[in-house]
C-alpha cells in the first residue's frame, strides 16, 4: 500500500491537487491553500480540546440549562437530564429520545471515541484499523446534532417571554453544555484521521 | 514543488489511488479505509446556481418571519430567529448569542452569497486570489452552518410548548423546513469539487503518473448510487 507520505506527496487538504517537492511555507499552485504533510500539532491539540471538554462536561449536566417563572412565582430548574425525563413522564418519548441521544449519548460518544482514538495513535497501535477509522466518520457527522438543545433553549428564552404570567431564561449550564459541544466539534477537526494509518506503515516514527 | 497528475490520496489514510474516470453518481470509494475519495459532479453545475438562489429566498423568509407564536391566559408572545439571539443577549448570555447567531444566521447567510458568487465567476478563466479564499472559507465553515439542527430544536421546543400554552407555527418554520432540503441538496456535493467542476474533461483523463514515481496505485472500489 503506497502513502502519499511515503512517496513525498502532499495532498491539498482544500482541493485534493497533489503536489510533490514541497518545501515548508508552500501553498497549493491550484487553490492557495497551505500544504501539509498532517494537520499541525494534531495530538497535543485534539487531546488539549478533549480534556477541556472533559472538564465542562460536569457543570454542563450538573448547572441547570433552563429557569422557567410561572405566574404562581414559582420557579422551576431544569438540567439537560431532567428536561429529557420531563419529556418521557409527559409522554412525548420520540422526542425524549431524540434528546436522550442528541444531548447525553452523542457527547458522551465523542469523548469516549476521541480518547481511544488518541490512545491508540500514541501507542502506535494497529489494532482494528478499519473501525477506528469509520468511528471517526461517525463522530465527524454526528457531533453537531449535539447543539440542538443549545437551539431549545435559545427559542424558549425567546419565545416565553409573557412578563408575570411564564418566562424561561437560559441557565449558566448552558454555556458549559455548549462549550462541551463546541469543543468537541474542534476536537475532531484538529484530529488527523491519517495518524491511524501511519502506525501500520513501514514508516512508522518519520512523521506523527 | 510540482503537480502530481492523475492520482488522488485518500484525505482520511493517505492512500495513493489513481483516478478513475466515474460514470454517472458514481462515488469512488478508498479500497483500504472506505471514505469517499471523489464523487461524480457533472450534472451538478447546472442545478447548483438555481437551487442556491432558492436557498437565498427561503433564508430571506426564514429570517424575517417570526418562528413560532405562543398565546397564554389571553396573551401573546411571538418570536423571530434574530429576537431569540436579542433575547439571549439581554440576559448576558453573551457567547450563547453569538453561537447561534453565527451558526444559524451568519455563516449559512456567508455560505449562500458566497457560493452564489463561485458559481457565477467559476468560469473565468483568471481566478483571483479572493475566489479561492472564498471557496476554502466555505468548505472549513462547513460544519458549523447548523440550520437543520436549529430545525429539529424548533420542533422539541415547539412539543414541549404545546404541553402548557396554545402555539402556532409562524411562516418561518415552514421556510426553514425548506431551507434545510435546499442547502442539503447544494451542499450534497464536496466544496473541493468547485476546483474540479471547472477542469476539462482531457484534464481528467490524464492519468499517466509522470516524473518517474513508481506507483502502485490500489484499484478503486466503486460505488453506484441509484
Amino acid at each position: 500500500m503506497k502513502t502519499a507520505a511515503g512517496l513525498g506527496i502532499v495532498s491539498c487538504h482544500h482541493c485534493a491537487t497533489l503536489w510533490k517537492d514541497v518545501k515548508p511555507h508552500d501553498r497549493c499552485g491550484r487553490c492557495g491553500g497551505r500544504l501539509r504533510l498532517r494537520r499541525p500539532d494534531s495530538l497535543s491539540r485534539t487531546w488539549a480540546l478533549v480534556i477541556a471538554a472533559c472538564i465542562m462536561y460536569f457543570p454542563a449536566n450538573m448547572l441547570p440549562v433552563m429557569i422557567t417563572s410561572s405566574f404562581l412565582g414559582d420557579e422551576q430548574q431544569d438540567t439537560i437530564m431532567s428536561g429529557i425525563i420531563y419529556f418521557w413522564i409527559s409522554g412525548s418519548w420520540v422526542l425524549a429520545v431524540i434528546v436522550f441521544i442528541a444531548s447525553f449519548l452523542v457527547p458522551l460518544f465523542k469523548l469516549a471515541v476521541m480518547i481511544l482514538l488518541l490512545i491508540a495513535v500514541q501507542r502506535r497501535s494497529s489494532w482494528r484499523l478499519l473501525q477506528r477509522a469509520k468511528l471517526y466518520r461517525i463522530v465527524e457527522v454526528i457531533g453537531r446534532w449535539s447543539m440542538l438543545d443549545v437551539f431549545v433553549v435559545s427559542l424558549l428564552t425567546g419565545l416565553v417571554q409573557i412578563k408575570g404570567f411564564a418566562t424561561v431564561h437560559a441557565g449558566a449550564g448552558i454555556i458549559a453544555f455548549a462549550a462541551v459541544v463546541v469543543l468537541t466539534m474542534f476536537a475532531s477537526i484538529s484530529f488527523d484521521p491519517r495518524l491511524t494509518w501511519d502506525a501500520s506503515e513501514l514508516e512508522r516514527g518519520k512523521y506523527a | 514543488m510540482q503537480e502530481v497528475p492523475g492520482l488522488i490520496a485518500c484525505e482520511q489514510c493517505d492512500t495513493i489511488h489513481r483516478r478513475v474516470a466515474l460514470g454517472n453518481n458514481e462515488i469512488a470509494l478508498c479500497g483500504r479505509c472506505g471514505a469517499e475519495l471523489e464523487r461524480e459532479r457533472r450534472s451538478y453545475g447546472k442545478r447548483a446556481l438555481p437551487l442556491t438562489i432558492a436557498s437565498l429566498f427561503m433564508y430571506i423568509i426564514a429570517n424575517a418571519f417570526p418562528i413560532a407564536e405562543m398565546e397564554l391566559h389571553g396573551l401573546a408572545s411571538r418570536t423571530t430567529l434574530m429576537g431569540a439571539v436579542l433575547s439571549l443577549n439581554n440576559e448576558g448570555m453573551f457567547l450563547i448569542a453569538f453561537l447561534v447567531f453565527a451558526t444559524t444566521i451568519l455563516l449559512p447567510l456567508i455560505q449562500i452569497l458566497g457560493l452564489i458568487y463561485l458559481l457565477v465567476s467559476m468560469n473565468k478563466t483568471v481566478r483571483s486570489s479572493a475566489f479561492n479564499l472564498l471557496a476554502r472559507t466555505i468548505q472549513t465553515l462547513r460544519p458549523w452552518v447548523m440550520i437543520e439542527v436549529f430545525l429539529l430544536g424548533a420542533i422539541v421546543a415547539f412539543v414541549k410548548l404545546t404541553n402548557m400554552a396554545t402555539v402556532v407555527p409562524g411562516a418561518a418554520l415552514w421556510a426553514l423546513g425548506a431551507l434545510t432540503l435546499l442547502l442539503a441538496a447544494v451542499f450534497s456535493f464536496n466544496p473541493r469539487d468547485i476546483w474540479q467542476m471547472s477542469l476539462s474533461e482531457n484534464r481528467r483523463a490524464e492519468t499517466m503518473p509522470q516524473n518517474g514515481i513508481a506507483l502502485s496505485a490500489k484499484k478503486v472500489a466503486e460505488a453506484e448510487v441509484p
